[in-house]
C-alpha cells in the first residue's frame, strides 16, 4: 500500500516540472538549436529565411576568426575583464580583512557594506551613460574638478583617447562590483569556524598571517566561485561598452565581443550567421575556461570528500565488527 | 573575544589607532566615491544648463528641475510610458519566475522520480549559458512568429529561471519537512494545494530575496529588449536611458541628468528601503552557491 503511494506521488514530480519544462524547451532551448543552425547557414542581409551551408561549412566561424575587429572585440574583452578582476577583488579581499578582523572591529561594517553595493544594483545602462556625462569633455564635471584644482589648464577630451576610455570602463566594472565581492568574500569568512581564528591567535600568528595562511586558504571555494561568476560576467560584458561611447569610441577602445555580435546581427547590415557563429566561439571558450577552473577547485576537495567518506566507511565496519 | 585579548604596550596601542585611522580614511574615500556620481547626477537634475557649463559640480540643488523636465515635451522622451513598461515587464516575469521556480524546486524536492536527477543536473548545466548564444536565434522565432514588439516576450520566458530554481531548492531542502507534507496528505489534501497553502508560506523569506534580485535584473535589462522590441510606446527604461545619448540632448545638460535620474529613483529608493535584507540575500546566495 505504501509503495503504490509514492509511486502515485511520483507523478506530481513530472507534473509540477512541466511549466518550467515547455517554457524551457520554446525560450531557451529551440533558440539555441536555432542560433547553432544559423551558425552554419547563410542567413544575412535582408533574408528571413535561412539554408544551411552546403560547401564549406565552417566558413562563417572562419570569417569570425579572420575578422580583425573580431579579435580586437576579443582582445578588449579579455583586457577589460583582467584589468577590472584584479583590483576589484584586491580591493575586496582588503576590506574583507578588516571588516572581519576580531581583534578591533570597525564601526559602521552595515553602512559601509550598503553604501559599497548599491553601485551594484543601479541599470548599467544609466550608470554607463552617467559616466560618459561626467568625463565629457569641455562640460563635464571631471573637467570642472580638475581645473578647480589646477591639475588642468584646459579640458581634456578623456573620451578621444583610447587608453583612458578604457580605463574609464574598467574603473566602472571595478566600481559597480567590488562591494558585491566584498560582501561575498566576508560571507566565506563568517562562515569559518572561529576556533580556528583562536587557535592562530593563541599560537601567536600576525593579522597578515593569519589572513594569508588561515582566512584565504579557508575562503578558496568562494573565491573561485567568484571567478568563474565574474569570468562569465565579464566575457559577456555588454551593456557599459555599447552604451558608454558611441560606436565604442576611438580605435574600437571600447568594442567587446557581446558588442560585435549584437552589432553584426542587429544592425547595419545583419549578418546573423556570422554573428550566430561569433557567441557560439565566446560560448566554448566560457565553458571550457569555467571547465578548467572548475577542475581545478573540484580536485582537492573531492579527494578529500574521499578520504573521509573512507574513513567514515571504515570506521563504520569496526564500530560493526565490536 | 575578550579571553583572548592580550594587554597591549603603549606603542601597539598607538599602532593600533593609526591603523583603524587608515581604515576609515580608505572607506570614507570609497563612500565618497560610490556615492558621488549619483549626487553630482541628482543635483544637477534639479540645475538650468547655463550653470553646468559654468561649473558642473555643484553639491547644492537648485531650482530648475521644471525647466529640465519641460524640455523632454519637445524630444519626444516619456519617461512615463518607459516608466510603465518597465513595472510590468519587471513585475509580471519576477511573479511568473518566483512561481514557477518554487514549484520546479519542490517538485525536485519532495517527489522522487525517475529523471529527478537528470533534470536537476541539466538545470545545473544551462545555467551558465549567456543570453548572447540564445539571442539570434530566439529573435528569428520570434520574428518568425509576430511576436516582437509585444511586452510579453520580454515576461513569458521568465518561468523557465534555472538560477532561480537552484536557488529555491537549495532553501527548500533545509527549511521543508516531509512531515508537514505527510500530515497535510492525511488530511486529505491535494497535492497541488500542499504546494500553494502550505509549502509556499514556508518559502517566503527565499521568495522575498529571490523576488528583489529577479525585479532588480529584469529591470536594469538592456540586450533582450533591445533586441526584440523597437516599437517606440513598447519600450523599457534601459533602452529611453540610450536614447539620452543621442545628440538632440548634447547642449540640454540638465535634461540629461534628470533623465538619468528618473530611470534610478525607483531604484534608489527601494535599494535604501531593503537594503539590509538585499545585502543579506547577497551573502545569503554566494554561501549557499
Amino acid at each position: 500500500m505504501g509503495n503504490k503511494k509514492t509511486l502515485n506521488y511520483a507523478k506530481y514530480g513530472y507534473i509540477f516540472s512541466i511549466p518550467f519544462v515547455v517554457a524551457y524547451l520554446i525560450f531557451n532551448f529551440y533558440p539555441v538549436i536555432n542560433t547553432f543552425l544559423i551558425a552554419f547557414s547563410d542567413l544575412k542581409g535582408a533574408k528571413t529565411d535561412f539554408n544551411l551551408l552546403t560547401g564549406d561549412i565552417f566558413a562563417n566561424f572562419k570569417s569570425v576568426i579572420h575578422n580583425d575587429l573580431f579579435i580586437k572585440a576579443f582582445k578588449n574583452t579579455i583586457k577589460l575583464w583582467v584589468c577590472n578582476f584584479i583590483p576589484q577583488m584586491a580591493v575586496a579581499l582588503l576590506l574583507t580583512a578588516w571588516f572581519t578582523d576580531t581583534r578591533s572591529k570597525v564601526k559602521g561594517q552595515g553602512f559601509f557594506k550598503v553604501v559599497f553595493y548599491m553601485p551594484n544594483i543601479i541599470t548599467a545602462a544609466t550608470i554607463a551613460i552617467l559616466f560618459s556625462t561626467l568625463f565629457a569633455c569641455p562640460v563635464g564635471p571631471m573637467n570642472d574638478l580638475l581645473k578647480t584644482f589646477h591639475f588642468i589648464d584646459k579640458p581634456v577630451p578623456f573620451l578621444d583617447k583610447p587608453n583612458v576610455a578604457q580605463n574609464i570602463v574598467i574603473f566602472i566594472q571595478t566600481w559597480m562590483w567590488f562591494g558585491y565581492t566584498m560582501i561575498t568574500l566576508i560571507s566565506g569568512v563568517i562562515g569559518i569556524d572561529p576556533a580556528i581564528f583562536e587557535a592562530s591567535e593563541m599560537d601567536g600568528a600576525n593579522r597578515i598571517q593569519t589572513f594569508f595562511y588561515i582566512t584565504i586558504p579557508c575562503i578558496r571555494t568562494i573565491m573561485l566561485f567568484t571567478l568563474v561568476t565574474s569570468l562569465i560576467g565579464g566575457l559577456n560584458m555588454f551593456d557599459i561598452p555599447k552604451l558608454f561611447i558611441t560606436n565604442s569610441g576611438p580605435d574600437y577602445a571600447t568594442y567587446t565581443t557581446s558588442v560585435f555580435i549584437q552589432k553584426r546581427a542587429f544592425e547595419g547590415t545583419y549578418i546573423k550567421n556570422e554573428a550566430a557563429a561569433a557567441s557560439l566561439i565566446m560560448f566554448i571558450i566560457i565553458v571550457v575556461c569555467s571547465a578548467v577552473i572548475f577542475y581545478l577547485l573540484r580536485d582537492k576537495d573531492e579527494v578529500a570528500a574521499k578520504k573521509l567518506r573512507k574513513q567514515a566507511l571504515k570506521q563504520a565496519k569496526l564500530a560493526k565488527g565490536v | 573575544m575578550g579571553n583572548g585579548k592580550v594587554k597591549l604596550s603603549e606603542k601597539a596601542q598607538k599602532l593600533e589607532k593609526v591603523r583603524l585611522v587608515i581604515i576609515y580614511i580608505v572607506c570614507a574615500i570609497l563612500t565618497v566615491l560610490c556615492l558621488a556620481p549619483f549626487w553630482i547626477m541628482i543635483v544637477n537634475a534639479t540645475r538650468s544648463t547655463t550653470a553646468i557649463q559654468q561649473h558642473a559640480i555643484s553639491l547644492i540643488p537648485s531650482t530648475y528641475l521644471k525647466s529640465n523636465w519641460d524640455v523632454f515635451e519637445g524630444k519626444d522622451f516619456h519617461p512615463f510610458v518607459g516608466f510603465f513598461n518597465s513595472a510590468i515587464v519587471s513585475t509580471f516575469s519576477t511573479m511568473l519566475a518566483v512561481y514557477f521556480s518554487s514549484l520546479t524546486a519542490y517538485a525536485i524536492t519532495v517527489y522522487e522520480w525517475k529523471l529527478r536527477d537528470a533534470f536537476f543536473s541539466v538545470i545545473m548545466g544551462v545555467m551558465m549559458i549567456p543570453a548572447q548564444v540564445t539571442m539570434i536565434g530566439f529573435y528569428q522565432m520570434a520574428f518568425k512568429l509576430g511576436w516582437t514588439n509585444q511586452l510579453f516576450i520580454l515576461i513569458i520566458p521568465a518561468i523557465a529561471s534555472p538560477m532561480m530554481v537552484f536557488f529555491m531548492r537549495q532553501y527548500l531542502q533545509g527549511a521543508l519537512s516531509h512531515e508537514i507534507i505527510q500530515s497535510a496528505r492525511i488530511d486529505g489534501a491535494g497535492e497541488f494545494y500542499t504546494f500553494n497553502k502550505i509549502v509556499l508560506p514556508i518559502m517566503k523569506p527565499a521568495i522575498a530575496t529571490q523576488a528583489i534580485f529577479s525585479f532588480v535584473s529584469s529591470w536594469n535589462r538592456l540586450f533582450e529588449p533591445m533586441v526584440l522590441i523597437s516599437a517606440k510606446e513598447k519600450q523599457t527604461l534601459p533602452i529611453m536611458v540610450s536614447l539620452l545619448k543621442g545628440d538632440i540632448y548634447k547642449t540640454e545638460y540638465g535634461s540629461i541628468y534628470l533623465g538619468l535620474t528618473l530611470t534610478v529613483l525607483p531604484l534608489i529608493v527601494v535599494y535604501l528601503i531593503l537594503s539590509k535584507y538585499i545585502v543579506a540575500g547577497v551573502a545569503l546566495g554566494s554561501v549557499k552557491g
